[in-house]
């Protein structure tokens, strides 16, 4: 019923302590690398607080990410609005969306939700790019800060740490035992009770509004934000992978399958820049046949049949 | 003294596009009464069970719950209004424990409790229906009326005005229906008011203090178990006429 034990966060509180010395150690790529490789940190134990335990696969996180991006270079570039002003209000932005989305989708689950999130997703950038390009001109927005990789990197890290608390928090709660239900069997789900609907939307929204807040804090790493790049449904991909790779069953997992993947991900970008997609393909095939509840589920397997064996 | 009606079932139709399910039926159940819905297969049973429980809206009519109309609200509203139920096919949470799939009655049901009142009603329950196994064991372990047992520990979790169980004993050996039958008999001394939707004609006999009748989505007969299982109408629709 109760998940996360007190001894899980001291863990991650020590791990999240030594990562905040890593601008301090690394810098130049290796330092572009733990930014990248935070934000999905970030991204993926907040999609898995919705989709880990719901089974609800959602596509949508290059929306929220997109709107967080592009508002806030929309605030700054074209009303001269301060950062951290566009920043407390572009999470917000990302909930309402998620709101959008999460009671249209009350309905829809399996394929249906997965494509509904891809679709409209999708149909977001396309729309955004059209209002530029058919009133606001091909003019680009700028997001021009003092803050470097480093501050962005702290700022990615208290995100993440903000989102595990609050994770590790709700699977403490009768929210997080209730999307343990709803993704058992949502049919019992509402038979024992549970406003299935209500606690579906609030953590979507959740995840929302912390998909447009770290898309906000990377905004002036682009320095110059257009549609398509920051609503790029590749993102939404990436971050299903990685959640799923560590295994998105545990809120820590998606903290293990980072790593990795960051680092992958980095060296194909380098060295095969032309056969990323062909990668994604590859990892996901693999996750599927090999890794189905990612590397964490297959660390608890080998775990259960080294007890069974001893006992 | 009156028994006091604890759900009423008024005039309820179900549509589903031009079949219809359920054609006007209409039935009282009385507080600590077990009432019994038979019938042929596809003669609608479930699907008015399903709108008790609020899985269906009815197309037309009313059903409420001590007074309290509960047609056409959700599920979850219902459950906690105070209707407990089990299902046709058994529908446990494959990824939780023993524990956990009967706690969540407790979590959501009726009296909404948490932490260590919610542990030690699921434990009780599970105890109630005789469920001998490890609390914390994987629903994967449970043998066919073990997991029957576990849904119907938490149906009781939620402290129900009402229990409706769906084709509980279907598919038991003959050992495990008698130790079944036995199991709702305790559940009828304790003075709960059931409804049984059955196939097991020796459970009817000896478990309800009423039967409804249904084919065709229609009532055909209503009364103790002895009557209506005699009356022809309901042989014909049993067994069809002699002629077909």
């Amino acid at each position: 019923m109760i998940r996360g034990s007190f001894t899980e966060l001291l863990i991650i509180a020590l791990l999240a302590a030594f990562a905040a010395t890593v601008p301090l150690i690394a810098n130049g790529y290796w330092l572009s690398v733990c930014v990248t490789g935070m934000m999905y940190i970030a991204l993926a134990t907040s999609w898995s607080m919705f989709s880990g335990p719901t089974h609800y696969i959602s596509l949508a996180t290059a929306a929220f990410f997109g709107l967080g991006g592009y508002l806030l270079a929309t605030g700054m570039s074209d009303y001269q609005q301060p950062f951290w002003l566009m920043l407390a209000i572009v999470p917000f932005t990302g909930a309402v969306l998620a709101a959008l989305i999460g009671l249209a989708t009350l309905r829809l689950s399996g394929v249906y939700f997965v494509i509904f999130t891809l679709g409209l997703a999708e149909m977001i950038r396309n729309l955004v790019s059209w209002i530029q390009n058919n009133f606001l001109g091909s003019r680009g927005l700028y997001v021009l800060t003092d803050y470097t990789e480093k501050h962005i990197y702290w700022m990615l890290l208290a995100v993440a740490a903000t989102v595990y608390m609050l994770g590790w928090l709700i699977n403490r709660s009768r929210l997080g035992f209730s999307l343990r239900i709803i993704g058992g069997d949502e049919t019992v789900a509402r038979h024992v009770g549970i406003n299935t609907a209500t606690a579906k939307v609030i953590l979507f929204i959740t995840t929302g509004f912390f998909g447009a807040l770290v898309g906000g804090i990377l905004a002036p790493r682009y320095s110059y934000i257009e549609p398509n790049q920051v609503f790029s449904p590749q993102l939404s991909f990436l971050v299903v992978i990685v959640a799923l790779l560590g295994g998105s069953g545990r809120l820590w997992g998606p903290l293990v399958g980072v790593i990795p993947f960051t680092i992958l991900w980095e060296l194909v970008q380098t060295y095969f820049p032309n056969q990323t997609t062909l990668f994604l393909g590859v990892v996901f095939l693999v996750i599927v046949y090999f890794l189905p509840h990612g590397v964490v589920g297959r660390l608890e397997q080998i775990l259960k049949q080294v007890r069974k064996r001893r006992s | 003294m009156m028994a006091r009606t604890m759900l009423r079932v008024e005039r309820v139709t179900k549509r589903f596009g031009g079949l219809v399910a359920v054609d006007g039926l209409s039935f009282d159940v009385n507080e600590r009464e077990v009432l019994g819905i038979i019938g042929p297969n596809g003669s609608g049973k479930t699907t008015m069970l399903n709108m008790m429980s609020g899985a269906f809206k009815p197309s037309e009519g009313f059903i409420s719950l001590s007074d309290r109309q509960i047609s056409g609200k959700a599920a979850q509203t219902i459950a906690r209004a105070g209707v407990g139920r089990t299902f046709q096919l058994v529908r446990l949470l494959p990824g939780l424990t023993v524990l956990e799939n009967v706690v969540a009655g407790a979590v959501f049901g009726h009296r909404r409790q948490w932490g260590q009142s919610a542990k030690m009603m699921a434990l009780r329950m599970m105890d109630r229906v005789n469920l001998n196994i490890a609390p914390n064991a994987p629903i994967s372990e449970l043998t066919y009326i073990d997991q029957k047992r576990v849904e119907l520990a938490r149906a009781l979790c939620g402290e129900p005005n009402i229990l409706l169980l769906d084709e509980w004993l279907a598919g038991l050996n003959p050992t495990e229906l008698e130790a079944g039958i036995d199991l709702i008999k305790t559940l009828q001394d304790e003075g709960r008011t059931i409804i049984l939707v059955e196939h097991v004609m020796g459970a009817i006999r000896s478990l309800c203090d009423k039967c409804v009748v249904m084919a065709s989505g229609a009532k055909i007969a209503e009364g103790s178990p002895e009557h209506v299982l005699a009356d022809p109408e309901v042989i014909r629709a049993y067994l069809g006429d002699e002629d077909e």
